[in-house]
């Protein structure tokens, strides 16, 4: 897609879209940070501004489908334009169930701040959280290089995103099987975690949304030996 | 705690992609085949050297900038180009195993197997039912129930017959040019010709009755072979199975349409369907 089209408008429009998502995902990753932060700081205000900021999130949602919609209507795009529309409306899907998941951490994080903190200072969410942060700004950056290899390595990461889930939970396990009082505030732990992961999953969508815009190839639901079989394979 | 948003992706869409007018691809043959066309007006070589087949039974499009020569290929398939000053032909099309350019093919019995309709509607002076009858008079065809029944059953194969059997000896002028087009294209089938070769068909119609003949067309491949030429992409992407793209007499990609529109293998197919600098 290195050459304009006869239509400056067009190119316009898309450049404008491929921006709007960039900031969306800006937004997005903004929030799973703050909101891992919340949680493990026991930062109740910091809190209340990622639940506050979601709608922010699902306006841009609203906002980049309506300007699809408008795309199609009046240019029906073809070939990698239209790989590129139908990208981006699958793409801000994901975005704004990542919201809706940074939104429950932050959640968490408010009930957990008036609970007693434990020693490891929720340690174990601020590095799953570490992780799928940069898994969804890699996966953002991708998207926007159009770099297949950068996606297919942050889809990668997915896999060691659940292990550290599974690694979590366990644990979590462990606490209220010694000691049963800690039951409640540890199943608000094991929610924010599980948000986490899910962010990881969105992540990993997106990267398979960057296959299908740069290759045409649709990768989903496939493991990521065939994932990569499919890709090389051109 | 699945994700119930997610479940859909599961749904194996290629089984509702096409509908019972479509034949199962294994049934699939091909009709017309090109072989190493080439053609040159005078010095000027127009297509150099086209390999191409034509499925039997289906739309096939072609699309390409202006002076591509997608309309001299399409004239090649009932030898229109004969008639034309200075053209030299090389190559083969075979036609159900024929070569048509071969020396003992008499020319006026292939246009009776491969019809063609033009861009501007051509009806005759003569009433809509006269038009219609036509190429049966020629044939030598006198029986006055047999014209009767083939006329009816063509304009109702061209999706004419509703709006025209209350003035079928009405002169063909009077009708709108979508109308006119349809008149056309009954006219071609009314002689049950093997291929139907649209060139630009409807290009100079209003978007009414642009869409009446895709849908004609729809209808028509159940029957016949069709190649089209047009100029309107989406027309191609709409109508036809397969799609050739051309460009400076050469054939630079036949794809099926569904992968050409969202996946073309080359660059300058992609350039030129999301409308970009060639």
């Amino acid at each position: 897609m290195d050459k304009n089209h006869i239509s400056h408008q067009f190119d316009n429009e898309l450049e404008n879209l491929r921006n709007q998502v960039f900031a969306m995902g800006g937004l997005v990753e903004q929030q799973i940070r703050d909101a891992v932060a919340a949680l493990t700081e026991g930062d109740t205000e910091l809190a209340e501004t990622v639940i506050r900021n979601d709608h922010k999130v699902n306006r841009m949602e609203v906002e980049i489908d309506e300007e699809c919609t408008h795309v199609i209507a009046r240019r029906q795009p073809a070939a990698s334009d239209l790989r590129l529309i139908v990208a981006v409306i699958k793409t801000i899907t994901d975005l704004e169930r990542m919201g809706d998941q940074a939104e429950k951490v932050a959640r968490m994080g408010r009930g957990l701040a008036n609970m007693e903190r434990p020693r490891s200072g929720y340690f174990e969410i601020q590095t799953l959280g570490e992780h799928v942060q940069t898994m969804t700004h890699e996966a953002l950056d991708a998207f926007v290089r159009m770099d297949v290899d950068a996606a297919i390595k942050v889809a990668k990461k997915d896999l060691k995103v659940d292990q550290e889930y599974e690694g979590i939970m366990r644990q979590l396990m462990t606490f209220m099987m010694e000691d049963p009082r800690t039951i409640k505030r540890v199943l608000d732990v094991m929610w924010a975690a599980r948000a986490l992961e899910r962010i990881g999953d969105h992540a990993k969508n997106i990267c398979e949304y960057i296959v299908y815009l740069v290759e045409g190839k649709d990768v989903r639901h496939i493991s990521m030996e065939k994932m990569e079989e499919k890709v090389r394979g051109s | 705690m699945s994700d119930n948003r997610t479940l859909s992706h599961g749904v194996d869409m290629s089984a509702l992609k096409r509908d019972s007018n479509d034949k199962p691809k294994d049934e699939e043959s091909t009709l017309i085949e090109v072989r190493d066309l080439k053609l040159f007006y005078g010095e000027k070589q127009a297509l150099n050297g086209i390999n191409l087949p034509i499925p039997r039974q289906r739309v096939t499009a072609f699309i390409g900038p202006s002076g591509c020569g997608k309309s001299t290929l399409l004239r090649c398939f009932n030898r229109m180009n004969d008639l034309v000053d200075g053209v030299r032909i090389e190559g083969k099309i075979m036609l159900a195993g024929k070569n048509i350019y071969d020396r003992n093919v008499e020319v006026s019995d292939l246009r009776r197997r491969v019809g063609m309709v033009f861009q501007k509607p051509n009806p005759f002076p003569k009433s809509i039912y006269e038009n219609v009858a036509y190429g049966l008079r020629i044939q030598g065809i006198n029986d006055r129930r047999l014209i009767d029944e083939i006329v009816e059953k063509s304009l109702r194969g061209a999706a004419l017959w509703d709006e025209v059997k209350d003035r079928l000896h009405d002169n063909a002028f009077g009708l709108s040019g979508g109308q006119q087009q349809r008149l056309v294209i009954a006219r071609a089938i009314a002689i049950e010709p093997e291929v139907l070769l649209l060139d630009e068909p409807a290009s100079a119609l209003d978007p009414i009755s642009t869409l009446k003949i895709e849908e004609l067309i729809y209808e028509l491949k159940s029957k016949y072979t069709i190649v089209i030429v047009t100029h309107n992409m989406q027309q191609a992407a709409r109508v036809s199975d397969y799609t050739a793209f051309m460009y400076m007499g050469d054939l630079i990609e036949l794809a099926d349409t569904d992968t050409l529109f969202t996946n073309p293998g080359k660059k300058q197919t992609e350039d030129y369907i999301t409308g970009r600098y060639g």
